[in-house]
């Protein structure tokens, strides 16, 4: 079955759904967003380094978003807002990658491929990494959950209760780096933090605990990604696009929801 | 054995020295308050004790297996993060429903179990904050101006509330307070702190300390001098009298 592209593509969109629902929540609670796309951005400096020197993409994007997560963790409070400074270091890596990519000579490479992603050419290989990616995040979440959590709430209650808040900052920073490295084949760089945070955006509307609004991320995000899918299949549209499409449609929706209910009260 | 021993504690940010040389030890089953004026170091000394800032100098000594209840100065839950009372209760602990119910019975919001953390008054938070700190049993809690943001009549009975936990559990409780006038009617112990510590003892011998009363002010004695502090600093950093300082309050605001 994994020979047909359409069930691989479904697949690989699942799988990434489910590595960046539960981070997602994380990325939207300790308003990371910035953040998360400083490091997806980075991301295209890693692929152009990763085919200079011949090495796997997958290596090289998680090596250099890890590298910019670390950069962006030391600078913040140094002068500059976090905004500023997200913003510089996002758009720089993005522009340096891009260059870089064009020094490449001999390499023949689909840039679109990697800026918006390329689902429907999902490889069996990139399957067994994707999911990989996706088992080791949803690992290191489910092991960290609490500490992350007490962590994201207050770093004095965390401290109290003998967790390092600065710790598990790190391990968040670490699951963002494969979760970017695994998305790019999918959604590609430029849409890597849509994934992450719409649909935890959307699952904010229907939870009332922390674990099931990522359950819920979890849910939103697979579904987008079948129905993204079909949809690219039946409109013949760019296939990662169309699944941030139906994320936003289905955020819109349960927000719309949620006005009505709270202006019925 | 003491439940926390502090030992000649220096803290140091940068060139801004925030506490020197400060020494003291809480025991089990005590009340101990300290009060200082802003920018004296308090909430980085309670931050120390919990680990969250290293010392520059001096040591910090818990007892072996120290439970620690904290309470923080201020809590902010996102509001993209939904947290129900009883998740949040099980933060760090798991614990049954029924001790849930107890501790929110005996911090004195019996009925909240299933609200929403965003969804209850002030009052109702702190106390829930106060529920968590005490569900585990703790030695010892530490509350950091755990009544900002109440009125009046709500702080008050916030302390009645701490001290009938103490009560009901036999726990030691450190805490910070500016609201100065309930510091003698409820805690047993008083430090003084201003970068080091001033003067310490029952309320009534901290009262009628020379140290005190520079630091808080004369003519009116007790409560009222606890309270008039606030506004007015009895340091005069002019004429460098009374007390030696190498900090400066104004500078040091922002560092408590």
């Amino acid at each position: 079955m994994f020979d047909d592209f359409m069930i691989r593509a479904t697949l690989a969109g699942i799988g990434v759904a489910l590595a960046a629902a539960p981070l997602g929540c994380f990325v939207v609670w300790r308003r990371m967003a910035y953040f998360g796309d400083a490091t997806a951005h980075a991301a295209m400096l890693g692929v152009a380094l990763s085919l200079a020197m011949g090495m796997s993409v997958f290596v090289g994007t998680i090596a250099v978003a890890l590298l910019m997560a670390l950069i962006v963790t030391n600078l913040s409070g140094r002068g500059y807002a976090m905004d500023t400074l997200l913003g510089v270091l996002a758009h720089s890596a993005l522009a340096f990658g891009l260059v870089a990519v064009s020094f490449l000579s001999g390499v023949r490479i689909d840039l679109m491929a990697y800026l918006f992603g390329d689902i429907l050419a999902v490889s069996k290989s990139d399957l067994m990494v994707i999911w990989g990616g996706a088992a080791c995040v949803m690992g290191l979440i489910i092991w960290r959950w609490s500490a992350l959590l007490t962590a994201t709430l207050n770093e004095e209650l965390a401290y109290a209760s003998g967790i390092n808040p600065k710790r598990e900052q790190l391990l968040l920073t670490l699951g963002l780096a494969i979760t970017v490295a695994v998305a790019i084949k999918v959604v590609g760089v430029l849409l890597i933090a849509a994934m992450l945070i719409i649909p935890s955006a959307a699952a904010r509307n229907l939870a009332r605990t922390p674990e099931s609004m990522a359950i819920f991320a979890a849910i939103i995000g697979s579904l987008s990604a079948v129905l993204g899918l079909r949809g690219a299949y039946v409109f013949d549209t760019p296939a990662g696009p169309t699944i941030v499409c139906v994320a936003a449609l289905i955020f819109a929706g349960l927000g719309l929801r949620g006005a009505a209910k709270s202006a019925g009260h | 054995m003491s439940l926390i021993s502090v030992q000649n504690l220096s803290i140091r940010y940068g060139a801004q020295t925030v506490l020197h040389h400060v020494d003291l030890t809480i025991d089990r089953g005590e009340i101990v308050t300290i009060v200082g004026p802003n920018g004296s170091g308090k909430t980085t000394l309670l931050k120390a004790i919990i680990g969250a800032i290293e010392p520059t100098a001096g040591q910090i000594t818990l007892k072996r297996g120290l439970r620690i209840g904290y309470v923080p100065q201020r809590l902010h839950i996102d509001p993209t993060l939904p947290m129900t009372v009883q998740r949040f209760l099980r933060l760090t602990n798991r614990v049954t429903k029924q001790a849930c119910q107890s501790a929110l019975a005996t911090a004195g919001v019996p009925s909240v179990l299933h609200q929403q953390m965003a969804s209850l008054s002030g009052g109702q938070f702190q106390r829930v904050l106060l529920a968590r700190a005490i569900i585990h049993q703790p030695d010892i809690l530490l509350l950091d101006e755990a009544t900002q943001g109440l009125d009046q009549r709500g702080s008050a009975s916030f302390y009645q509330q701490i001290e009938h936990v103490r009560q009901q559990t036999g726990c030691a409780v450190l805490m910070i307070s500016h609201d100065l006038h309930v510091v003698m009617s409820t805690s047993d112990r008083v430090i003084c702190l201003n970068g080091h510590v001033c003067c310490q003892g029952s309320p009534a011998v901290v009262a009628s300390a020379p140290e005190y009363r520079a630091l808080f002010g004369t003519g009116t004695g007790g409560a009222l001098a606890l309270y008039r502090h606030e506004h007015d600093h009895g340091h005069d950093h002019d004429n460098g009298q009374d007390h030696d300082h190498d900090c400066d309050h104004n500078k040091m605001d922002g560092a408590a």
